[in-house]
């Protein structure tokens, strides 16, 4: 579903990402880990098309298709989606009306009808009693005066409105309690499905014990250090990343690169 | 300059032309006041850039052009089509102008209650009303330089709309005062003049939009006077919705008793050349203004807001905020003045004035002015000049909104601090459209819709 070869990024002149390899295919979900700074966020950020990254090498190709020629809108049309690290207040405008403008552009794009105001309510309503959404949130601004916990359960229930085909979801468990943290891991577990794709940026194997992932990845100074089973993240919580920095092997640098 | 020279003569020349015909004529106080005004005008002339209000507002287009007066015709506008154009639904009493003339055929007057005069100026100053000469030209100052514009929608004072809403009487619609002008085979100019006189305790929404069709350039020169007495609560709004190759100078002047009420809504999305001037006096204690602008220029629009809040008396509050969006090469003004008084002791002044630039020639001239002699006043104002948050607009398309959707959208976020505060729900729902229409890059407003 999504093939990440050799991807390159900077931004202000600063290499970041430095040649990331990583292959999801439908059904899987991947947790991604490191430490701070080590890039997961402007990797997650490439991917849907923030344009402060300049990719200066590498190719991603999501379902056979050159990802990153395609604008961000467009991408969401194709069916990504990325909860935000730090969700972005927008004054004025109300979630609901954000919401149904956003569903209404998937909509269109893949050539269904428009839902109007009273339909889209209903599915509103429905999803917020299900994925833990104070029902008042929806009047306010999106983001605006929200807890750090309401923004983070509020980029779950888009993504549970939405109903991406593949999830990326940057640090969504961070700073949550335990209760949550659970609405969290039930709204990605929600969106299991054979033809669906789950990428989970964390810092935290907790949420690992909700969310069952096929794979893990250790991301360290812009590159995949180290992959494995849940086991890995089993291990990164007893030794720290000081473990992958003294067992990832130098990458050779590629002459001329 | 001895083109603004000739157009200044124009003027004068077709006040000489049409005196013999102005309502109300012979009536002592009314030749004199229409005497004095075309007096100032003769020596003030058009404003220059060189006075200090008109620093960032070059009239030479419109003192360039050979305006002629709009001839009192409806051009085939009926009831049907008014009922097209904007807000042309809205649940209110209408009083309908079409190129500066009352017309009666097209206008209604449901809901109002007894003992309300609601009518043609022209026809108030032909029958001798004696609140006109108590009132009229009273609360606008034509003397000063500046308000030379205010001096010639004076000398020619005609027709437009005369209010008088009785002590106590609590209006449920709005009055709306609807001007159109109708395009001629040369520029035409028309200068609707209203008076508004509210009875203590009343309580009342007014609406006054302006229109223009067909194509050309054409000039609106208004003056609308308000006198709200004591505990009045008063909801003035104007729509400027203008074409694009008008010409539309309007001064709004509010003299507001104790206790009095007045907000004023002050929308200016047409015209090529703009100026409001926005004036109310707090006359009376405990008297309170709002005053809220929303300002959208793109393409070569110049658009200028002077508001003034006079406070004459002590414990009176004014709030100002004034948006502004501007695209292409438009250009925005907004002057902010305050005036605390010696005596207004308690004064308590808020001014706000935002801008969003939407585009790298877009430019907004933003001052406040604070004038203040009593000293224990609160008073503060402050203005910003932004763009579109990236960040908000990288998170709305990640979502799936297009790009013009996304930037459509913050825009209305913006100008919803002000759309929210208009008390009257159908009233704000159509300029959300009217402005959308805009936004979404429209030429004209609401034909056909
Ligand atoms: N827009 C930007 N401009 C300049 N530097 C940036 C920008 N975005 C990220 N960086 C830098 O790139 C590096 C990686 O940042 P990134 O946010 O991707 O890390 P992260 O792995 O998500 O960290 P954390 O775990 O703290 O969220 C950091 O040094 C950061 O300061
Ligand atoms: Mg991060």
């Amino acid at each position: 579903m999504l093939t990440i070869k050799n991807l390159h990024a900077r931004a202000e002149g600063k290499g970041i990402l430095r040649g990331v390899d990583l292959e999801i295919r439908k059904g899987e979900v991947h947790a991604l880990m490191g430490p701070n700074g080590s890039g997961k966020s402007t990797l997650a950020q490439v991917l849907a098309g923030r344009d402060v990254y300049e990719v200066s090498q590498g190719e991603v190709l999501y379902d056979g298709r050159n990802l990153l020629e395609m604008t961000p809108e467009e991408r969401a049309h194709a069916g990504l989606f990325m909860a935000f690290q730090y969700p972005v207040e927008i004054p004025g405008v109300s979630n609901l009306y954000f919401l149904r403008s956003a569903l209404n552009s998937l909509r269109k794009a893949r050539g269904q009808p428009e839902l109007d105001a009273m339909d889209f309510l209903h599915i509103a309503k429905q999803k917020a009693r299900e994925f833990g959404l104070d029902e008042s949130l929806l009047k306010r601004s999106v983001n605006q005066g929200f807890s750090g916990g309401e923004k983070k359960r509020n980029e779950v229930y888009q993504m549970a409105v939405l109903e991406p085909r593949l999830a990326i979801l940057d640090e969504t468990d961070s700073g949550l309690d335990i209760d949550a943290l659970k609405i969290v891991a039930n709204g990605v577990n929600a969106l299991r499905h054979p033809d669906r794709a789950i990428l989970l940026i964390t810092h935290y194997q907790r949420v690992l014990n909700y969310v069952t992932p096929d794979y893990v990845h250790v991301l360290y100074n812009g590159r995949i250090a180290r992959s494995g089973d849940k086991n890995l993240a089993l291990h990164l919580e007893e030794q720290g990343y000081a473990w992958v920095e003294g067992q990832a092997p130098e990458r050779p640098q590629v002459a001329g690169s | 300059m001895a083109t603004t020279a000739t157009r200044h003569d124009l003027f004068l020349s077709h006040f000489a032309r049409q005196r013999p015909q102005f309502p109300g004529g012979g009536q002592a106080w009314l030749d004199r006041l229409r005497q004095e005004a075309i007096e100032r005008f003769a020596e003030a002339g058009f404003p220059t850039t060189r006075l200090e209000n008109w620093k960032f507002t070059n009239v030479l287009p419109l003192t360039r052009t050979a305006f002629q007066p709009a001839a009192p015709k409806l051009d085939g506008l009926t009831r049907e089509k008014l009922g097209r154009l904007p807000l042309g639904r809205l649940d209110a009493a209408r009083l309908v102008f079409v190129n500066g003339r009352f017309a009666a055929e097209l206008s209604s007057f449901e809901g109002l209650p007894k003992g309300a005069r609601v009518g043609s100026l022209a026809a108030a100053l032909e029958e001798g009303n004696a609140r006109l000469e108590e009132h009229l030209g009273r609360y606008a100052a034509y003397q000063p330089p500046d308000r030379a514009f205010v001096a010639l929608n004076t000398a020619f004072l005609n027709d437009g709309a005369f209010l008088e809403i009785p002590q106590g009487a609590l209006l449920e619609k709005p009055i709306h005062l609807v001007f159109v002008s109708v395009s001629e085979a040369q520029p035409v100019f028309s200068q609707p003049r209203n008076l508004i006189l509210v009875g203590a305790g009343a309580q009342v929404a007014l609406l006054e939009t302006y229109l223009g069709l067909g194509d050309g350039p054409y000039f609106t020169n208004a003056v609308t006077e308000i006198v709200a007495a004591e505990n009045t609560i008063v909801d003035h709004y104007k729509f400027q919705l203008e074409s694009e190759d008008a010409f539309h100078v309007a001064t709004l002047q509010a003299r507001q008793a104790r206790d009095a009420r007045f907000t004023s809504h002050n929308v200016s999305l047409g015209g090529r050349l703009v100026r409001n001037d926005v004036n109310v006096v707090l006359d009376g204690e405990g008297s309170e203004s709002a005053l809220n602008g929303l300002f959208v220029a793109r393409g070569r629009q110049h658009v200028d807001n002077h508001t003034l809040a006079d406070h004459a008396k002590p414990h009176c509050t004014s709030h100002e905020l004034y948006q502004g969006v501007l695209d292409g090469s438009a250009a925005g003004v907004f002057n902010g003045a305050i005036i605390v008084r010696a005596n207004a002791q308690k004064t308590d002044a808020i001014q706000h004035n935002k801008n969003l630039l939407l585009s790298e020639g877009a430019t907004i001239n933003t001052k406040p002015q604070l004038e203040i002699f009593a000293d224990d006043v609160r008073c503060t104002h402050g203005a910003t000049v932004g763009q579109l948050d990236p960040d908000a607009l990288f998170y709305l398309r990640s979502r799936g909104l297009p790009y013009p959707a996304a930037r459509n959208l913050l825009i209305r976020g913006f100008a919803q601090t002000i759309l929210e505060r208009m008390k009257v729900e159908a009233l704000r729902v159509e300029l959300e459209e009217l402005l959308f229409a805009r936004l979404s890059g429209s030429q004209r407003f609401g034909e056909g819709r």
